[in-house]
């Protein structure tokens, strides 16, 4: 809908807003698509269980492209908000499962809340890392997401009819007296939330990501967002034109850290065990991997980059023993062909080709590609 | 244009993934399927086909066969393989043989799901897996709502079998504590213990937690708890100079091999002279030690199965498992084993004799079998309770000149 409209006001679109609407035509055919084939009875399990993961990392890897590809910093601490985001949203989730028993008040809640506490997280830690620059800001985060990883990983919470007991230390917990009927532990130190009720189904991840697609498509084309960029391409030449770079990567900061936890909401409610040690840096680098392998510009292509390399060790199971070795290879090849001069080219040259072969063929139509 | 380049190329690359996605169900159930093909032909040959077997039962099972955990999966794959083979070869279950499907999780619970996922795509009926605990209770979230039976071997935290439709063959984690505990204040072993865990792992902080309340009811002091996380697992010398000063006489060890190792050797650089106690975790330890082995001599384990018992079954079962891989088995090869022969006695007391039947009612027939059988396996006699925990008595072993050797 939002496409039709954009359409109809501007009969000559802006390369922006062009570029907007392939984006969401893309999305609607990828869903239109999926739903088709799930409607066909012809989807296996391993399809069915792989479109919720598959959305829930494009979220994580378009919302790190806000910081990565968007401001130009190198964040590795992507991991870090989904962590906030999945525990704060299953906590919430366990909690109110038996006051709220209709999932689909209860989930929006929880998505919302998720995202929201990570935000607020993303903002405080913003403050210090956005002083700093290229590594040293990419070390930070990455200590960032550790410390929170590691916060998780030692935190217990439980609740009883007497209150909340909340701590960091296994002693404190075995020292403190509950009240044994109604004791409920939620999280339980290493061994994490078990019992989130799963409610993420691919329709909610997919609107979400949709969702979170539009914010960001339009955010990127807001003053902001254009101020974003200008800072990431020049950072002197914005300050100088009057850009407040601080605040204008700060909002892209916290939106990234808000779809982030988002992320992790989606995650968490997709799988009945969370534990801490999920969100580790090889979770952040996987993220960043599929960012960078997207070209770290269009969101688009992060989308595709992210569905690509996610099912594709999942679709090498075949190969049993090799499947990791091949996943790796293939990596490095896509890297290599991704940011290889011939190889960009020889693609520049085909679509030359391409382009003036559908110019030649237009009053023929409909043959080529 | 740019777009339409992507478009082929995204076109290209789906297509590939659905050839791949199509082309391995193939190769995948012939990979399965001929360890059972050729215990068919064996067998016929042998009886002469005397009776005749029809149709083949299909087991799941998951498991880390890559990654840190993989030496627990791929010990899991094989001895599962092992008696699938061996009861094949004897001419199957109610009529029937047994085909035996494995996919890798990378002890991942995310990973595990979609494994699980694969293997319902390839006709699974009976779940035995999966082999570490926190993919095993992601697992079992889903095989609850499918209704499917599942045995796990070493999933040991509690959660692995909340579900009714879900039973074990190792010892729990708390019941490990517990064991322990009980164990060297009953053997009076020391009074004065400290405790280096992993905080960062399920199975270590489980087994912590249990023990240091059961310490506390048996009159047992823990002098100093030191913890490690999975990040920090290489250089341990804080912690062992912390117990060394503590006075403790015995450590616990409720971690993993890889992790034990080191400690062992970096404690005997420290010159740390006590005793060492673990849980099952520490099977593989000798292996893992090398040619340093000899660190490993007086450590004491709890553990249903050793390698080189002298007692008539698990010997038989080291001797085929080390003639079919050429290495010698740990526990998690022999809980796997039995397992394999819990789900054929559980088939035979249930009388399932229709090979193709639903998981579901399958799972329904199985659950009810499981609390009447009585399993004589490699890791000890067994019983199932609703709980879906097995009744067994865990054996204390003493590493002596490189081998296990039994305590008592």
């Amino acid at each position: 809908m939002k496409t039709k409209t954009a359409v109809k006001k501007a009969p000559l679109l802006s390369r922006e807003a062009k570029d907007r609407t392939i984006t969401y035509i893309m999305m609607a055919v990828i869903f239109v698509a999926v739903q088709l084939y799930l409607a066909s009875g012809q989807a296996g399990r391993s399809f069915k269980g792989l479109l919720v993961p598959t959305c829930v990392y494009i979220l994580a890897a378009i919302s790190l492209n806000l910081v990565v590809g968007v401001s130009g910093e190198l964040s590795l601490g992507a991991a870090g908000f989904m962590c906030i985001g999945a525990f704060t949203g299953s906590v919430f989730s366990i909690i109110t499962s038996a006051s709220i028993p209709n999932a689909a008040i209860r989930f929006p809640v929880a998505i919302l809340l998720g995202g929201v506490v990570a935000a607020i997280f993303g903002f405080l830690i913003g403050i210090p890392v956005l002083r700093l620059r290229g590594d040293y800001l990419a070390i930070v985060t990455l200590a960032f997401g550790e410390i929170i990883k590691s916060v998780f990983n030692n935190l217990y919470l439980s609740i009883d009819k007497n209150g909340v007991f909340l701590s960091m230390s296994a002693e404190a917990k075995a020292a403190h007296v509950f009240d044994l009927e109604t004791k409920r532990d939620i999280i339980k130190g290493a061994q994490g939330i078990t019992g989130t009720p799963r409610d993420s189904s691919f329709v909610i991840c997919f609107v979400v990501v949709v969702i979170a697609l539009i914010i960001m498509l339009n955010f990127m084309d807001s003053k902001q967002g254009r101020a974003v960029m200008a800072a990431r391409d020049n950072r002197i030449a914005a300050e100088a034109m009057g850009v407040n770079v601080t605040r204008a990567k700060m909002t892209a900061f916290v939106m990234s850290a808000f779809f982030g936890g988002v992320a992790g909401v989606l995650y968490a409610h997709n799988l009945s065990t969370l534990q801490a040690v999920k969100f580790d840096y090889n979770l952040s680098i996987l993220i960043l991997v599929f960012v960078v392998l997207g070209g770290m510009r269009k969101m688009r292509n992060i989308v595709i980059s992210t569905a690509i390399l996610y099912i594709l060790p999942e679709a090498l199971r075949a190969l049993n023993d090799y499947r990791m070795l091949i996943y790796a290879i293939v990596l490095i090849v896509m890297m290599i062909v991704n940011n290889n001069a011939a190889i960009k080219a020889m693609v520049e040259k085909l679509r030359d080709g391409l382009r003036d072969r559908a110019k030649a063929g237009k009053k023929e139509e409909g043959g080529e590609a | 244009m740019t777009k339409r380049i992507i478009a082929l190329a995204l076109a290209a690359l789906l297509s590939f993934a659905m050839l791949t996605a199509c082309g391995d169900k193939q190769p995948a159930a012939t990979d399965g399927t001929t360890a059972s093909d050729s215990a068919v032909s064996d067998s016929t040959d042998a009886t002469g086909g005397a009776d005749e077997v029809k149709g083949t039962l299909v087991i799941g099972c998951i498991g880390p066969i890559t990654g840190a955990a993989a030496v627990y999966g791929n010990n899991v794959k094989n001895g599962a393989q092992l008696a699938v083979d061996e009861i094949n070869a004897a001419g199957g279950v109610n009529g029937y043989y047994l085909d035996f499907k494995f996919q890798d999780d990378e002890h991942d619970a995310e990973k595990s799901v979609n494994a699980y996922n694969k293997l319902m795509d390839e006709g699974m009926q009976v779940l035995m897996g999966t082999v570490t605990s926190a993919p095993c209770i992601a697992v079992a979230a889903v095989a609850l709502d499918d209704n499917m039976f599942m045995l796990t071997p070493s999933g040991s935290a509690v959660e692995c079998v909340a579900n009714p439709n879900a039973f074990r063959i190792c010892f729990s984690d708390p019941d490990q504590g517990i064991g322990s505990a009980d164990y060297i204040a009953e053997h009076q072993l020391a009074s004065k213990i400290a405790v280096f865990y992993n905080v960062s792992d399920v199975y270590s902080t489980g087994i912590y937690e249990k023990f240091a309340a059961e310490a506390a009811v048996k009159g047992l002091e823990v002098v100093t708890a030191q913890a490690f996380t999975k990040d920090s697992a290489t250089d341990f010398s804080v912690q062992i100079q912390k117990i060394k000063e503590s006075g403790a006489e015995l450590v616990f060890l409720p971690i993993y091999y890889q992790e034990a190792s080191l400690f062992l050797e970096q404690a005997a650089a420290a010159g740390l002279e006590t005793k060492y106690f673990g849980c099952d975790g520490l099977d593989g330890v000798i292996g893992q030690l090398g040619d340093k082995a000899a660190l490993a001599e007086g450590v004491m384990l709890l553990t249903p199965f050793v390698a080189d018992s002298k007692e008539e079954k698990s010997a038989a079962f080291t001797a085929a498992y080390e003639k079919a891989f050429g290495e010698t088995p740990i526990q998690f090869a022999a809980d796997a084993y039995d397992a394999i022969y819990t789900i054929k006695a559980a088939l035979e007391e249930a009388n399932v004799t229709d090979p193709d039947i639903d998981c579901s009612s399958l799972s329904d027939a199985l659950t009810a079998a499981m609390l009447k059988i009585t399993v004589d396996g490699v890791t000890g006699s067994m019983t199932w309770s609703e709980s879906g925990e097995p009744t067994k008595t865990p054996k204390a072993m003493v590493i002596k000149d490189g081998t296990y050797a039994s305590m008592d």
